[in-house]
């Protein structure tokens, strides 16, 4: 059963005809050509599909098609509208807040969805939000650093 | 002068000694002649260097090359690849370094069997100490050459010029003569080396010991870095493979009609191979639900509870690692003797990213984009299995997203590689995580008994070990002791799945058994666990990480257990000493362990990045409390019950205990430093739960209900 749906991706209003159990990450990594969101489990586990809908971080291989008629999508490559990187993407950087680089578009927009909603987490709160997204690599300590550097950033 | 200049015409002409095609050599690296090109040889690597085109078991001359543009960028080809460990990174420091120009100009091309020289594979924390000497003899061979080149346009000798960011200048002075750039312009230059220059001192270097952050950064934080899944060939089809329901289980009959009913499918049907292609993965998985599959099973007859008997009566082969003295003269003088048994499950690799490859036809040559560890071993596999000659398969390996050992073995490299030839069509092969869980080559299942004794001293004068399956690495006895052997035990096919590689193989299963045991005679002389370690060492090196490690952690000296929580473990791998202390909390009502702290000492020679290498024993730390506290492969027969996160729990954000690292500043050779500071995790936290609780625990991983259990104990 096909249906075409509407939303925003990255500040862009787009329609797509989709199926209805077609998921959200495979879509953004074979229609739309955004392959910064990973998959990594497909089952909600890891977070490395992590992406914004309607600024809440969500799990992109959790989300169906049908369910994001109508939403704003952000992920990493919508994460800013100009060249230069997002405060929390430079904070990853100045704290080599990763190693492969794989969990890591997942990491910042989880981070980012944190930030929405609590521009001042503390060091708990970031911890307990973060906490489901898996980094195998153990960058973890610098991860933290760099969210509380970002908030401080953005909040300025 | 015995170098040979070429002029861009001549430059299709081959040189025996260049094992590579200098047309596709053109082509790839931007079709420019300009440049010049230095080979370097690997000096007393050379079995690290075997041409591709020619015969890999023969060693060459040749490992690995550079490449200086006219704009002064220096290129590094060589066959490592990154794989989060940031060589990277401390590869292009080491090359600046040597070569004298600024760390931003080197260019790292990395993993491409037609664009780098033969390696074997990027494991055993080999990048830095086994093929960085290599490359730091060959900067400063390249050195020597653009020197020379110097010297003669301004007709002086080399011996007067210095170097400075790739400008060379009359020493003295600091007027700039000219550029590596300028003297590559317009012309290629090769030089065949027929010595081996010697590099710098190690007191000399300057980018070299410097902290550097990671060069892929800011790729890696736009999202923008590829990985193996995120290449996209025009016409390519995602593949969905049909896998077995267990190890050992033949296919009998596929019945493929429903599948074939959805539109744009196509089935590929070879032999066991049966295959769903579509433009679309999640269609393609669909379709292959549709399948209907008839499978003989053979399974052994083993579950994860049972393995440790089914390994020790497994007919095992014995082999003597090390003796020295005599065992019973060592009984004989031991006033107590202690005789355990260690245990370890099978722990899967569980990098983020999956297996994932993509195979497509590019002219007359095969072209695999590949998440491997060992883009030359993938390359030979192909050729092997589809009868394919060197020259026509192309090996591309891109950023690897975490691999642990795990992406040593590539059998979606192959499977890419047969469906893209039979469809004749590009074909992604992206792995789920149930695929990576059930085709993972294990750390496997380990014993480990061990008889040793103390005199009445406190002496050790007993070490009988013996190591059933985990690999001899690690297995050094370390201690002083006058009467030992170490034994090896192993077969072949006993393993009910694939195992392989785990960071530092083996050496985690053997430093838990080690260091647990070192510690239950520490308590049984009533010594100090750090106390007694010294008083049984000889080891300078080991000492010195030992001692830098109570100065980061704090230690006190007191009888274990002590109450406190404290736990310490040291070991050697890839060269490299490490020694480790934690404190750990434990709920003894529901067996929870809470690692407050961990602090790791590591000696692993001249340190290239510090803080590169510091981050690397960080994430040996967290990802070492993972086997030692969770993870553990659920399996019947060959049936592998853990199938995703959900039964298996790698370490969280909330597991990191407060780290202390602290690198020794030494100025001798380079040793690993990917894997040594992960083989102390199990001990030292075995050590700490003994410490806090007196509960010993003599597996791994040391679950909740292992540690009530020997709470119960007593």
């Amino acid at each position: 059963m096909e249906k075409i749906i509407h939303f925003e991706l990255n500040g862009k209003k787009v329609q797509i005809q989709v199926e209805k159990d077609q998921s959200l990450l495979w879509t953004l990594r074979t229609h739309f050509g955004l392959t910064g969101t990973k998959y990594g489990c497909g089952l909600g586990y890891c977070g490395a599909c992590t992406v914004l809908m309607d600024n809440e971080a969500v799990r992109s291989c959790n989300i169906l098609m049908p369910d994001v008629d109508g939403k704003k999508i952000i992920t990493i490559e919508g994460i800013t509208s100009d060249n230069a990187l997002h405060p929390l993407q430079q904070a990853f950087v100045d704290h080599d807040a990763l190693q492969c680089g794989y969990c890591t578009p997942g990491m910042i927009i989880n981070a980012y969805g944190l930030l929405l909603k609590n521009p001042t987490p503390t060091h708990h709160q970031i911890i307990e939000s973060m906490n489901d997204n898996y980094c195998r690599c153990g960058a973890h300590p610098h991860i933290v650093d760099a969210i509380k550097s970002a908030a401080k950033v953005m909040k300025e | 002068m015995d170098y040979t200049e070429i002029s861009p015409d001549k430059s299709t002409s081959e040189s025996n000694n260049i094992w590579f095609k200098r047309r596709d050599f053109i082509k790839l690296t931007g079709g420019s002649l300009a440049g010049l090109l230095i080979f370097f040889r690997a000096g007393p690597f050379s079995l690290l260097a075997t041409p591709a085109d020619v015969k890999r078991s023969l060693p060459t001359d040749y490992n690995a090359f550079l490449k200086i543009d006219e704009d002064g960028t220096v290129s590094c080809f060589t066959g490592k690849i990154e794989m989060g460990q940031g060589v990277i990174t401390s590869l292009a420091q080491m090359l600046a370094d040597e070569l004298d120009v600024s760390f931003n100009k080197v260019k790292m091309v990395m993993g491409d069997t037609d664009l780098c020289p033969y390696d074997a594979g990027t494991w055993g924390s080999l990048s830095i100490r086994v093929f960085g000497p290599a490359m730091l003899a060959a900067a400063a061979e390249a050195r020597g050459v653009l020197l020379s080149l110097a010297a003669e346009k301004c007709g002086s000798t080399a011996d007067k010029l210095t170097v400075k960011d790739g400008v060379i200048s009359i020493s003295g002075t600091n007027e700039p003569l000219v550029s590596y750039g300028e003297l590559a312009k317009g012309r290629r230059i090769e030089k065949f080396l027929d010595t081996v220059s010697k590099p710098k001192d190690y007191a000399e270097y300057k980018i070299m010991g410097s902290s550097m952050l990671r060069t892929d950064a800011v790729s890696k934080v736009k999202g923008e870095a590829l990985f193996a899944g995120d290449y996209r060939i025009p016409g390519m089809l995602y593949a969905k493979i049909l896998r077995p329901p267990s190890h050992g289980a033949t296919l009998i009959s596929a019945d493929v009609t429903a599948a074939k009913a959805i539109p744009g499918v196509i089935v590929i049907e070879d032999k066991q191979l049966i295959a769903i292609l579509h433009n679309d993965p999640e269609i393609a998985e669909k379709a292959l639900r549709l399948i209907k599959a008839e499978y003989t099973i053979s399974e052994k007859q083993v579950d994860d509870k049972s393995i440790y008997d089914y390994l020790l009566n497994s007919g095992a082969e014995a082999k003597v690692v090390n003796e020295k003295g005599d065992l019973t003269t060592g009984k004989s003088a031991s006033k107590t003797v202690f005789e355990k048994t260690y245990y370890n499950s099978y722990v899967a690799h569980s990098a983020i990213e999956t297996h994932t490859a993509i195979a497509y036809q590019d002219e007359d040559k095969l072209v695999v984009i590949v998440s491997t560890q060992s883009p030359f071993g993938v390359q030979d596999m192909i050729c092997r299995e589809l009868g394919l000659a060197l020259e026509k398969v192309r090996i591309i390996t891109p950023f690897v997203g975490g691999a642990f050992g795990g992406k040593a073995p590539a059998q979606q490299a192959l499977e890419a590689a047969q469906l893209a030839r039979i469809s004749g069509k590009p074909v992604m092969v992206n792995w789920t995580r149930e695929e990576e869980f059930f085709y993972d080559t294990f750390r496997p299942a380990a014993v480990v008994k061990l008889n040793s004794g103390i005199d009445a001293q406190s002496n050790i004068s007993l070490w009988d070990y013996n190591v059933y399956y985990a690999g001899s690495r690690g297995s050094d006895t370390v201690y002083e002791v006058p009467d030992q052997r170490t034994t090896s035990y192993a077969a072949r096919n006993v393993h009910p799945f694939g195992t392989g590689a785990w960071r530092a193989p083996g050496n985690s299963t053997n430093t838990f058994a080690r260091e647990s045991q070192i510690d239950i005679m520490a308590a049984a002389s009533g010594i100090d666990p750090f106390e007694f370690r010294l008083k049984n060492l000889k080891d300078e090196r080991m000492i010195g990480v030992l001692k830098a490690v109570a100065g980061l952690f704090g230690w006190t000296r007191a009888k274990s257990p002590s109450g406190r929580g404290y736990g310490i473990a040291c070991g050697i791998d890839a060269g490299s000493y490490v020694a480790h202390m934690a404190e750990v909390k434990v709920d003894n009502k529901t067996g929870h362990v809470e690692v407050v702290r961990v602090a790791c000492a590591q000696d692993m020679g001249f340190c290239v990045n510090p803080h590169g290498s510091k981050m690397q024993m960080e994430g040996c730390i967290m990802m070492g409390l993972g086997y030692t506290l969770t993870e553990e492969i659920a399996f019947t027969g060959s049936n592998i019950k853990t199938s995703n996160y959900g039964t298996y729990q790698i370490p969280l954000f909330s597991w990191q205990p407060k780290m202390e690292t602290l690198i020794l500043e030494k100025k001798e050779a380079m040793q690993g430093g990917g894997e040594p500071a992960i083989i102390c995790m199990g001990g030292v936290i075995a050590n700490a739960i003994f410490d806090a609780t007196g509960a010993r625990l003599f597996q791994l991983p040391m679950t909740p209900e292992r540690i009530l259990a020997a709470i119960s104990k007593g």
